[in-house]
């Protein structure tokens, strides 16, 4: 097991490498200059070079990434220049360990704005993620017991619809009659535990939460459903049945722990994609996170920031993979993690 | 078959199935009696009705889309007019069901014991600890090596034969008076197959059960059964004591399984005789006897009569125990020039001998379970 | 074993005839016809991995382990044994659907173990196979006409304009209609697939096929219209079968010659008749005992049964000596300490076991012990002299070992 885990932790970090050095490649194969955008309106050409400079844009793609490697582990300086840091200490930025980068266009470190939209973006995902697992499994089950009566229809067809139209359209939909007009919700707003408590907190994020948990639900309802029928025809749910146990304990016991086990590793994945930001409902809601960072950041070019989100993001995939995988050799004994 | 009231009497059981393009008819008018103690074969193909058929029985088309009519009386109750809770305590405690791939067959995700205790739990008032006491016993009784540590096992950790084992233990743990075995040996090697099959045997004379078995493989049926019923097109086509009907059999399809399977022992020249064609449709099923677009002896029969009119289940020639489906005036003679000379030249004159009590010349009756509990067992 | 020219004093007056016309180097099929398959001391390691940081080969499944056989030309030679007996990896490897781990596969005089998938090529039109599965092994997106005139077009052997027509003369041949070659394998019955996957194998006019379980997914009445379709087949373009199954009846209703395997070996190879009336190895006698007898058990006359305790050990680390004698009932010392080597006993049988015997009448002493140069305990004789011509070879020879007189035998 420990030696299973190692192995799955290495093999993650060769991706992580790897992915880095993707994102530094495509980002230097684009046509735009990055310097362009950090140096600002009033743009001389001294000043552009002395902005690729500070940078770092100067130097070869290779030295730039082993650089950025060596940053995350014992921190750097912008621009990484002992003669300036003497001088003039205050035109250099510090950037301590786990260095991502340094972002011009915000003047703050990558770790740092990472630290501040995280939090943001783990609040919306965990909380979407429980409402649509519950949703998901509980509308899932309905519609397959009652497989072929209305009921099922409208649960089958109403997945449909909220999987069709797109997530900003329902998220200004809500937004303009739940939040504006009826005022049935807060407006939302993202307000810390630390601040509010976690009543204020969860209010804040109920609109953007449900947007975003219905595209979902709809995806793990039709899913459920479709595990629990498939479960329903196993040889053992007859035996359980030829047993005599009454029909909950069939459907609990044995069906539902089959049907939702695959179940286990969409979630997992899911949530580790929701968790390194949901793009269109932050934009929508305004929302602060992750998402909304990774856009701006694509916006204006900001390579530094852009390599760090999407580290961020690779690792937390890497990670919920491992546990999944760990987890689904827990759930069922077929599988032996070894 | 005598006049002692059965355990379980069947009468024109019928199990439909309406689906868009019309009712599919998987059993359609199957009547049986099954006393303690005693086997009963069903033979048949894939499609044939044969597990439509146990499983109505057991009540499994409950809550389905599935019509089932007649009659099923097990210990002098209607299974078909009682609710689904009553049915529901019947199910494990007065007829139990093993069935054909006990790997799947049996829930992954928990272990054995758990599976077996849950059996016994849910008809009787004891706590788990007890009910874990009786499950390591049942294990032990069907012969599981070291129960007490293999009860905690997952079914993939038990090999094919001992899945089954343990199939067989979870089936028997409530001591049902009937048994149903839907072709508990077809996914095994044949060494395991005469493990099972002794060992069903064992349990069948220790607990008094009833069983029936339902297989396509006639050699099981031999061994086993005291009565056969072979089925084709969801019909019982032919009914009688097991000796009797694998000796003189009057059905053509009958004749087919028999002559279309070779034997381990016999001539290595005597030909396979196929069935041709196919199994037919339940959906839309051939006019008159429903064997008769497969059947190679139809021109014996005078007229269209196999076309037009389905044959009624009725005594031929050799008695009132012995019932098939068949417009054929004399099928013995044909079995006996036609077939068994193609297939077991051999054996043409000891099949002749054998009477349809099951006994062998003028001798004595000598019921066929006695005979079978004479070729004892034996270890070289 | 050690003269292996045939003379004219084998078998037959009739196959003695056959046999000097074909000159055969070793006596192969009943018939005295070359082997075209002579598989020598065959084997297939499945290695199995640690599970530490470092993935280390910790043991190997030993799938077939020195198996040695030869199929006759235009004969049959049955493989019968239970799951996981290494009958099916046999197929495979015969296929080179595997690649051996050791032994050789002569095909046509040409050892095929070893050969690059390149070299092989030319190969795989001669040596076909047909799947259990019909199921399954029919691609359920291509049309039959596509399925079976792929290998065609593959080996590029017809024009294309000409593969329609050579697709139909192949479907008529199964005995399905040839203007079906469009529709696809799901509006075919199981036993009609099975007819579509031997269509297939036949497209190239193989010389030798392999056929693993090929009815046993099918109903009774449809698996005697496949086992004839394979006899008639084999009667009309001359193919020799490797005819791979469990069952044992059916296997014997279509081979001449039966090989029986038990965890990865042959113990004992013979022709039927003798392999089904007279089988000297105790896992045969309890195979066949096994095996439910209809007609015989009608009338009431069911065999002795030889019940088999347990279950199959592990083959990634099989019993040592003799890999049968942990649910032998005949087990000795000497059977943990040597392998009985697959001696030859009769005109055509072999059996490895050190107490071979007709049911009920096994030697109380080992009949191999003076062969193999030890003592009756299986610990080395210094007086005893192995044997030198005690080694597996694939055919049958000439002379052979009296069991009962512990000497040298030979051809009346």
């Amino acid at each position: 097991m420990t030696a299973y885990i190692i192995r799955r932790m290495f093999t993650g970090i060769i991706m992580l490498i790897v992915m880095s050095m993707v994102t530094f490649l495509l980002f230097f194969s684009s046509p735009v200059n990055p310097e362009d955008f950090a140096c600002g309106k009033n743009c001389s050409p001294a000043l552009k070079a002395q902005t690729k400079k500070a940078l770092g844009y100067d130097e070869p793609v290779t030295t730039q990434w082993v650089k950025f490697a060596k940053g995350v582990f014992v921190g750097r300086d912008f621009p990484d220049d002992p003669a300036l840091k003497e001088s003039a200490p205050e035109t250099i930025a510090e950037c301590p360990a786990p260095c991502l980068g340094y972002s011009r266009t915000t003047n703050s470190t990558v770790t740092e704005q990472i630290k501040e939209a995280w939090p943001i973006s783990l609040s919306l995902a965990i909380t979407a993620f429980f409402m649509w697992m519950i949703g998901g499994i509980v509308f899932g089950v309905i519609a397959a017991l009652r497989r072929g009566s209305i009921i099922d229809r409208g649960i089958v067809g109403a997945s449909l619809v909220f999987y069709a139209f797109p997530t900003f359209f329902i998220g200004l939909f809500l937004y303009k009659f739940l939040a504006i007009k009826w005022e049935i919700v807060k407006i939302p707003e993202y307000v810390p535990i630390s601040e509010g408590g976690v009543s204020v907190w969860f209010q804040g994020l109920l609109l953007p939460a449900f947007t975003l948990s219905l595209v979902y639900m709809a995806g793990y309802v039709r899913m459920t459903r479709a595990f629990v029928l498939e479960s329903m025809g196993e040889d053992y749910l007859r035996t359980a049945k030829s047993k005599g146990l009454a029909p909950r304990k069939v459907l609990y016991k044995h069906s539902m722990r089959a049907a939702l086990t695959p179940l286990v590793t969409m979630a997992g994945l899911d949530l580790a994609g929701l968790m390194g930001g949901a793009i269109i409902t932050e934009q929508v809601f305004n929302y602060p996170g992750l998402g909304k960072l990774a856009v701006t950041a694509t916006r204006n070019f900001d390579l530094p920031l852009v390599v760090g989100i999407v580290l961020v993001l690779a690792a937390v995939v890497i990670v919920a993979n491992l546990v999944v995988d760990l987890l689904y050799a827990v759930i069922d004994p077929r599988v032996r993690v070894g | 078959m005598t006049s002692q009231a059965p355990l379980l009497s069947v009468k024109d059981l019928k199990v439909h199935f309406p689906t868009q393009d019309g009712i599919v008819k998987a059993t359609d008018g199957l009547s049986f009696d099954l006393e303690s103690g005693k086997t009963l074969g069903i033979v048949g193909e894939s499609g044939s009705g044969k597990s439509v058929s146990s499983s109505a029985i057991l009540g499994l088309h409950r809550g389905t889309s599935a019509k089932v009519s007649g009659e099923i009386v097990l210990n002098d109750t209607d299974l078909l007019t009682i609710s689904d809770e009553q049915m529901r305590r019947r199910r494990g405690k007065n007829v139990a069901m093993i069935f054909q791939d006990p790997l799947s067959a049996m829930h992954p995700y928990y272990t054995v014991g758990n599976q077996i205790m849950e059996a016994y739990l849910v008809h009787n008032k004891v706590s788990k600890r007890e009910a874990k006491t009786r499950a390591i016993e049942m294990l032990d009784r069907v012969g599981i090596p070291q129960p007490d540590r293999r009860v905690n096992d997952y079914p993939h950790q038990f090999s094919g034969g001992m899945r089954q084992r343990a199939m067989i233990a979870m089936g028997l743990i409530n001591n049902p008076g009937l048994l149903i075995a839907d072709e508990p040996t077809t996914a095994l090697d044949v060494t395991v197959q005469a493990q099972i099959l002794d060992l069903l045997q064992d349990l069948q004379r220790e607990f008094n059960a009833a069983i029936i078995i339902i297989t396509h493989d006639l050699g099981v049926i031999a061994e086993m059964a005291d009565d056969v019923l072979v089925m084709y097109a969801g019909r019982a086509v032919e009914y009688g004591p097991c000796k009797e009907i694998l000796t003189h059999p009057e059905m053509p399809y009958t004749w087919g399984l028999l002559s279309s399977v070779p034997d381990v022992t016999g001539d290595t020249d005597a030909r396979l005789i196929p069935i041709p064609g196919l199994p037919p449709s339940l959906l839309n099923p051939p006019s008159g006897c429903a064997f008769h677009p497969r059947c190679t002896h139809k021109d014996k029969v005078k007229g269209n009569l196999c076309k037009t009119e389905m044959p009624e289940l009725l005594p031929g020639n050799r008695g009132p125990e012995h019932t098939k489906r068949c417009h054929l005036a004399d099928p013995e003679q044909i079995y006996f020039t036609e077939i068994l000379p193609e297939i077991a030249p051999d054996l043409v004159e000891e099949f002749a001998e054998v009477n349809p009590d099951g006994s062998v010349g003028d001798a004595e009756p000598v019921r066929s379970s006695d005979a079978a509990a004479e070729a004892e067992e034996k270890k070289i | 074993m050690t003269d292996q020219t045939v003379t004219s004093d084998s078998g037959s007056a009739k196959s003695a005839e056959q046999s000097s016309e074909f000159a055969a180097s070793r006596l192969a099929g009943g018939d005295g016809r070359d082997a075209i398959l002579e598989v020598e001391n065959l084997r297939m390691y499945f290695p199995v991995k640690s599970s530490g940081v470092i993935r280390r080969t910790v043991g190997h499944v030993q799938a077939v382990d020195g198996v040695s056989f030869q199929v006759p030309a235009g004969g049959a030679l049955g493989l019968v044994g239970e799951s996981g007996c290494g009958k099916s990896t046999t197929g495979r490897l015969i296929t080179r659907l595997y690649q051996p781990t050791g032994g050789k596969i002569m095909f046509e005089g040409k050892d095929i173990a070893g050969l690059s998938p390149k070299k092989l090529m030319p190969l795989r039109r001669d040596i076909q196979m047909i799947f259990q599965d019909p199921y399954t092994s029919l691609n359920p997106r291509h049309t039959v006409g596509a399925i079976v005139g792929a290998p065609l077009l593959i080996h590029n052997v017809v024009p294309k304009k000409k593969v329609l027509p050579r697709v139909q003369e192949l479907l008529e041949v199964v005995g399905l209609n040839p203007e079906h070659y469009n529709r696809y394998p799901n509006e075919f019955s199981g036993g009609q697939r099975q007819r579509i996957g031997i269509a297939r194998a036949l497209t190239l006019q193989p010389k030798l096929l392999v056929a693993d379980e090929p009815v046993s997914a099918l109903d009774v009445s449809i698996q005697a219209q496949v086992v004839n379709l394979l006899q008639d087949l084999q009667r009309e373009f001359d193919i020799s079968f490797l005819f791979i199954a469990h069952d044992l009846a059916v296997v014997r209703h279509f081979c001449p010659e039966v090989a029986v395997m038990y965890l990865g070996k042959i113990v004992e190879i013979a022709d039927r008749e003798t392999l089904y009336n007279h089988p000297q190895h105790p896992y045969t006698q309890a195979l066949l005992s096994a095996v439910p007898d209809v007609k015989q058990a009608a009338i009431g006359g069911r065999r002795e049964r030889i019940r088999l305790e347990g279950d199959v050990p592990s083959p990634i680390n099989p019993p040592s000596g003799c890999r049968f004698r942990t649910r032998c009932p005949l087990a000795q010392e000497i059977c943990a300490k040597q392998e009985p080597p697959l001696l030859q006993i009769g005109e055509r049988h072999k059996v490895a076991c050190h107490f071979a015997g007709e049911i009920g009448q096994h030697p109380t002493k080992p009949v191999t012990a003076r062969l193999l140069g030890i003592d009756d305990q299986g610990n080395p004789d210094p007086g005893a002299t192995p044997d030198p011509n005690a080694v597996e070879q694939p055919g049958f020879a000439d002379t052979w070992y009296d069991v009962q007189g512990g000497h040298l035998g030979a051809k009346a």
